[in-house]
């Protein structure tokens, strides 16, 4: 079963990591709506 | 978790219903990521924000788990993740998720 295809998805992106419009357009190629994205600094 | 993100999380799961909402992480470590991911099931661990004392339980996944980089395209993961999966230790990014999922997410 699809986890993505669908759902409402919170981003919550890392300035050291993935930052959150790198994970919104993997989302959405996926068929999940992105509703909420951020981009934070963990440290 | 930044605060302001706590807030917007709970507004969300509120309006949309936590059953259909997913929280996908971009978190540098497997810490970082657990601490985000138990934050948005159990509660805020520090105590600190809008999410102290409430238990979401929303279904959490990290970015490059094999569960999500399977649904993505893969040409646009290739473009956008790749590069930094690459320097992410994404075993113990995994086994920190896998932990919390298993214990806290209720969907």
């Amino acid at each position: 079963m699809a986890i993505l295809e669908g759902k409402k998805a919170i981003i919550i992106g890392d300035r050291d990591g993935i930052p959150g419009p790198a994970i919104e357009e993997c989302l959405q190629s996926a068929g999940a709506e992105v509703v909420f994205s951020s981009t934070e600094c963990f440290v | 978790m930044d605060l302001e993100n706590q807030k917007r999380v709970k507004e969300i799961a509120d309006q949309f219903g936590p059953e259909n909402v997913i929280v996908v992480l971009g978190a540098a470590e497997g810490e970082a990521a657990g601490l985000a991911a138990e934050t948005v099931t159990a509660g805020d661990p520090t105590y600190a924000g809008p999410l102290a004392g409430v238990s979401l339980g929303l279904l959490v996944y990290h970015i490059c788990e094999p569960e999500i980089k399977e649904e993505v395209d893969a040409g646009i993961y290739d473009e956008q993740v790749s590069m930094m999966e690459m320097v992410l230790d994404v075993d113990d990014i995994i086994t920190e998720m896998s932990a919390i999922r298993d214990q806290y997410t209720k969907y």
